[in-house]
């Protein structure tokens, strides 16, 4: 958890420094600990994340073997369940809960790869935007408020069909279409922080463009991308699922949760266990995201804070 | 805002389902919506279901759940010796329908069959244009090279004269795109100086006239009062069109529609057991396969084409992929379709013996790949679980396989190339009960680059089905075909999966449904009864 | 006021011409063959795909295609669907009333409930309510939707038979649309328990849509609420001893509404997307299945023309949005 957070500490370097006692990661864990549903959000993410790890030594079955004489079979506590399959099988005899332990790691990978994504290419775009201002910037503010005027989920669909369907396309797409609101924030802080007192002296003192912009502007706008992308993080997971639902995303047999949600669709009046658990996989995790999200938020905000 | 115009008809007898009780209205909830009415522009079954087979008949019909042809349209018809010339003599007394916008003067005649045909053959006919005019169903049984003319010889007969004499014709002209229009009703409308509205506001002969259509939602239709055969039994027909087969389930249960196609396999059983329903079941007209690319080593060798299908265990697939809906496959034709040949032998599973047969053909580690249609058809409802079970199967004997899959359209365009990589599964419905429609499209020498995806010419097999195609005795064209189809099986170019059984659940209130095994939803001859 | 207006209208013209070469190139960059994809199993012969193509338009150089396309679109002509050869415009008007009436019955839900809802758990704050209320929304901000209307249909319609599992209207009640909106033509129609039956059609769906928006409603309304609550003005006039419930919705809910208002205009676009989910399992006839269909089926001219009008649509919404805000907070048109 600390390594995301560092850019935070220099942040309160130049205005704030040293005049605040406990320390500013130490302050800001305090904060973050009081908020227990952010606690519980950040536990539950750590178990999915172990869960993603470890899935070959957790998972009791392989997630692509087929049990050819198990096919349906429901989960253990109702009638004809066996503690074998704990959570039942699928269409093709397939063990569901190791299906759903090996998902996490795709959920996981989707959420990391599309939050890196669009905060490698987004977070540039905004400080160029914020730093050059006239026609780059408009160009850039242009183009993103083209991508808005489309809605997301279609924008993705568009961009999936252009590429086809798969895994990496999905989450492709997804970055692109989250590249609007990240370019948004970044410009609009970069352009709060051009205008103190300490970018000013740094120019001053000579530093170049690409100095001001990464290392003496960017750590000071860290607070909102590092909850944007928290939230950017869930919401991949959910957006990649909803593809996956629409057959755009993730293609059978892998274990992905929203796939595996669509090929369980047929079975919504016969097997509810093929449609229920995967669902619960992808609430679950959001809802540990969003939770930690919102924590990170009330932590890292001030305003907040001095309530 | 501009609205699509509504054929409002005596709306009486529309409203007439709530208020006079006696009125029997037949709900049907449809999969999809239709492309539109004109049966002879577009090419899929929902349309044909909403258009050709509610509103339109045709000179020949095939019989309500059979394959047999019976007169429809025309009364009979005769055919030349050299099988170059049909001369049709019509049915008298037949209604066109008589809709807000159009009366009827006259009955049908010649003038409407000549008009149905050279709108679709002829480029100069004035309304060959007209809505984009695109016949591909006509282009697609080849009818701009077999048809040289349509004439009318009187009022009341009609003949068709043919480039080369052609066995199937008659079969042809039982099919959708032959749909008989109102020659009057385009002449009024291009009078009008609106010929698109033929294909809007429908006029046909048929046993239901449209009434109202609202886009994706709801198509209402009236039984014709003056239908030739006598007025359908159900008063109103409504097509409520419900896309997820598990919402046409929970609406048929619920008694908000009376008949639902295509249930998913995975509801099969419970429908079964409901009292309220009963289940109807039919083979349908077609076949899925794998076809291997015969054109490419070592799949030109059909030994490790016998062997791979050895290796397939196709009742873990009839189970996994069908649900039990469907019938393991041995023929490239369905068993439904006259001359099927009983007596070949199945490739049994066999792991071991697949195995030893590689090894005796010399192949080894070999890796290929397995094509797996993005789309559910008729034939195969899962190509994609379908392809994991053959992959699984295949890894066991040795052979390892990938699956890929393209668009709808990029995967027929490129399973169709000669230097194909891997194995594709596809499939086909029978559109006219012809062997000839399955073994010369699929397996001919013609289609290889095309729809024969196995790229596979064999001179024996190629010598017999050509020679059935312009044999008009029945009896020796089915031994022809027969014969066909144990050199098929024994060279093996295809492993034959399945044939898919169809379902139809269908609420106990209605009586004698017949399920088309055209695979259509026809509901002239159906009635409602509490 | 005038100026702000014309400024705002000034940047829309960039925008859209913006959306229709995004539009225009996307579709270009789709593979697929529509014409294969009509033919089916059957195929066509090279010689008549050709000729398919040339009919499409298809075989002229982009740079031209782009230029019939913009010149139709200016005079609203968006060209005939590959699919059912009709109007573009056409179909898209047909079925648009259906996603509208969906969408604005949802966020009426959405601030029906979400609203209040926010409010009461601002002033209780820390309280039961308050913490089921947050809990509640954060787990509806964190649904898949299509997993959330899955199970909705299992219970409601399948278990307890409460409401109708799809469509818009009981096959019973036949009218001609007026407006093209369920609630107001079934009222017009003046049959008897046609409203009824519409709104029952309704409701799931609109739950469904509504999850998120409501969600977000009620925490942006609380935590605006709460940052009013603790002005100075607030403070002054709960000193002056106004009573709680005239300080809340006096002085505190107008100014926490700002914010509100601008979180509802930007979920016109999280709306459609979720009424291209909802629309495809309640077998809805609107504009997100439409479309969806229509990119599966390389249905180029509908595809295109549909994006085009719903960006348009968004593009309006949000300029409204624009001039609202800057009538209620006079600010804002200077710095903007």
């Amino acid at each position: 958890m600390t390594k995301p957070l560092s850019p935070t500490d220099t942040s309160h370097g130049p205005d704030a420094g040293s005049t605040s006692p406990p320390g500013p990661f130490k302050e800001f864990w305090n904060y973050f600990c009081e908020n227990r549903g952010a606690l519980a959000g950040l536990i539950v993410f750590i178990m999915i994340c172990l869960m993603a790890v470890f899935a070959a030594w957790i998972a009791p079955h392989s997630p692509s073997e087929q049990y050819r004489d198990s096919f349906l079979v429901p989960p253990f506590w109702s009638d004809g369940g066996t503690t074998r399959f704990i959570l039942g099988t699928d269409a093709v005899g397939r063990d569901i809960f190791s299906r759903l332990i090996y998902g996490a790691r795709y959920s996981l990978i989707i959420g990391g790869i599309v939050v890196s994504l669009s905060l490698t290419v987004g977070i540039p775009l905004g400080l160029i935007a914020g730093f050059a201002r006239g026609v780059t910037e408009i160009i850039i503010m242009r183009a993103m408020d083209i991508m808005l005027a489309l809605p997301s989920l279609l924008l993705a669909v568009v961009i999936v069909a252009i590429l086809g369907p798969g895994l990496f396309n999905a989450m492709l797409a997804i970055s692109i279409v989250y590249l609007p609101h990240l370019v948004r924030l970044t410009r609009a802080a970069a352009i709060t922080e051009l205008s103190k007192d300490y970018v000013t002296a740094s120019r001053v003192s000579g530093a170049g463009i690409l100095r001001l912009m990464f290392i003496t502007i960017l750590p000071n706008c860290m607070a909102p991308l590092i909850v944007q992308a928290t939230l950017s993080f869930s919401s991949a997971i959910l957006d990649a699922a909803a593809l996956g639902f629409l057959g755009m995303g993730a293609q059978p047999p892998t274990p992905e949760w929203g796939t595996m949600l669509a090929e369980a669709r047929e079975f919504v009046l016969r097997a509810w266990w093929v449609v229920t658990f995967p669902g619960l996989a992808i609430l679950i995790t959001v809802l540990a995201l969003n939770l930690l999200g919102d924590g990170l938020r009330d932590a890292l905000d001030p305003k907040l804070k001095r309530q | 805002m501009k609205k699509k115009p509504l054929i409002m008809l005596a709306a009486a007898s529309a409203l007439s389902i709530s208020i006079a009780a006696q009125a029997k209205t037949l709900v049907y909830c449809s999969e999809g919506s239709p492309e539109g009415f004109n049966p002879s522009l577009y090419t899929a079954g929902t349309t044909f279901d909403a258009s050709s087979r509610a509103l339109f008949n045709r000179l020949v019909e095939f019989e309500r759940g059979g394959t047999n042809i019976v007169p429809a349209l025309a009364e009979s018809w005769t055919v030349s010796d050299d099988g170059l010339e049909y001369t049709f003599n019509l049915r008298k007394g037949v209604k066109f329908h008589t809709t807000g916008s159009f009366t009827p003067s006259r009955d049908m005649n010649a003038d409407d069959v000549v008009f149905s045909f050279k709108r679709q053959g002829d480029a100069d006919h004035p309304y060959h244009k007209v809505s984009g005019g695109a016949y591909e169903y006509f282009n697609g049984m080849s009818m701009p090279d077999l048809l040289k003319d349509v004439v009318k010889v009187d009022d009341m007969t009609v003949k068709f004269v043919l480039n080369r004499p052609e066995a199937p014709m008659i079969a042809n002209l039982g099919m959708d795109f032959a749909s008989i229009m109102s020659a009057e009703h385009a002449d009024q409308m291009m009078a009008a100086g609106t010929p698109e509205k033929v294909d809007l506001e429908p006029v046909g002969t048929g046993p239901f006239q449209l009434v109202a259509y609202q886009k994706d939602a709801v198509i209402r239709y009236k039984a014709h009062p003056d239908y030739w055969a006598g007025k359908a039994a159900i008063d109103d027909l409504v097509f409520a069109i419900t896309i997820d087969p598990a919402v046409r389930y929970q609406k048929l249960k619920a008694g908000e529609c009376h008949v639902m196609p295509y249930p998913n396999p995975a509801d099969i059983e419970a429908m079964r057991n409901d009292p309220d329903l009963n289940l109807l079941e039919q083979e349908g007209l077609n076949v899925g396969y794998l076809a291997y690319n015969s054109m490419m080593a070592p799949f030109d060798n059909p030994k490790v084409r016998k062997a791979l299908n050895m290796a397939i265990n196709k009742d873990a697939i009839i189970d996994g992929v069908f649900q039990g809906a469907g019938k393991v496959a041995k023929n490239p034709i369905p068993p439904t379709i006259w001359s099927y040949n009983d007596a070949t032998e199945d490739d049994g599973y066999d792991p071991a013996a697949a195995k030893a047969m590689l090894e005796e053909a010399g192949v080894s580690g070999l890796s290929t790949k397995i094509w797996a249609m993005p789309v559910q058809r008729p034939y195969n409802p899962n190509a994609r679980r379908m392809a994991e079970l053959i992959q699984a199967d295949w890894a066991a004997v040795g052979v390892e396989a990938e699956i890929v899959s393209f668009e709808w359209g990029e995967y027929l365009k490129r399973s169709k190339a000669e230097d194909r990589d891997g194995a594709v599964l596809l499939g086909w419905t029978g559109d006219n009960g012809d062997p000839d429609n399955f073994l010369a499209v699929l397996l001919g020498c013609d289609g290889v680059g095309g729809s024969n995806r196995a790229q596979w010419c064999h001179q024996p097999f190629e010598d017999l089905i050509q020679k059935a195609k312009v044999t008009s005795d029945p009896a020796e064209r089915t031994s022809l075909y027969e014969q066909a189809q144990l050199v098929f099986k024994e060279q093996a170019p295809w492993a034959t999966i399945a044939h898919s059984v169809v379902f139809m659940p269908v609420r106990k209130e209605v009586k004698d449904y017949l399920i088309d095994p055209f695979g259509g939803h026809i509901f002239y001859g159906v009635d409602l009864v509490e | 006021m005038f100026r702000f207006i014309l400024t705002r209208l000034g940047l829309v013209i960039p925008t859209f011409v913006g959306i229709t070469l995004l539009t225009f190139g996307m579709i270009r960059l789709v593979p697929g063959d529509p014409i294969e994809l009509l033919a089916g199993e059957r195929g066509v012969t090279p010689e008549r795909h050709a000729q398919l193509r040339a009919e499409y338009g298809f075989d002229k150089p982009v740079l031209e295609q782009y230029w019939n396309y913009i010149s139709g679109v200016l005079q609203g002509d968006l060209g005939k669907s590959i699919t059912t050869k009709q109007p573009v415009v056409e179909e898209f008007f047909t079925l648009f009333p259906a996603t509208v009436e969906l969408s604005v019955f949802a966020i009426f839900l959405a601030v029906a409930i979400g609203l209040p809802a926010g409010i009461i758990a601002a002033v209780r704050r820390g309280s039961v309510f308050d913490h089921t209320v947050m809990g509640t929304a954060l787990t509806g901000y964190s649904m898949p939707i299509f997993w959330w209307a899955l199970l909705l249909i299992i219970f409601f319609s399948g278990i307890l038979g409460w409401t109708p599992v799809s469509g818009r209207i009981s096959l019973l009640y036949f009218f001609e649309p007026v407006t093209g909106f369920m609630l107001i033509d079934s009222l017009l129609s003046g049959q008897e328990g046609a409203f009824r039956s519409a709104v029952s059609h309704l409701i799931l769906p609109a739950i469904v849509l509504s999850t998120i928006p409501l969600a977000v409603i009620a925490r942006q309304t609380r935590s605006a609420m709460l940052e009013v609550l603790n002005e100075d003005y607030v403070r002054t006039a709960k000193a002056k001893g106004l009573s709680p419930g005239r300080v809340i919705t006096v002085h505190a809910l107008r100014n926490a509404l700002i914010p509100v208002i601008t979180v509802i205009g930007l979920q016109v676009g999280v709306l459609f997307s979720g009424a291209v989910l909802t629309e495809s399992i309640f077998s809805w006839p609107g504009i997100g299945k439409w479309l969806i269909d229509s990119i599966s089926r390389r249905d180029y001219p509908s595809v295109q023309g549909g994006i085009l009008l719903i960006a348009t649509t968004v593009i309006l919404v949000n300029l409204l949005v624009d001039l609202v805000y800057g009538f209620i907070n006079p600010r804002i048109r200077h710095t903007r």
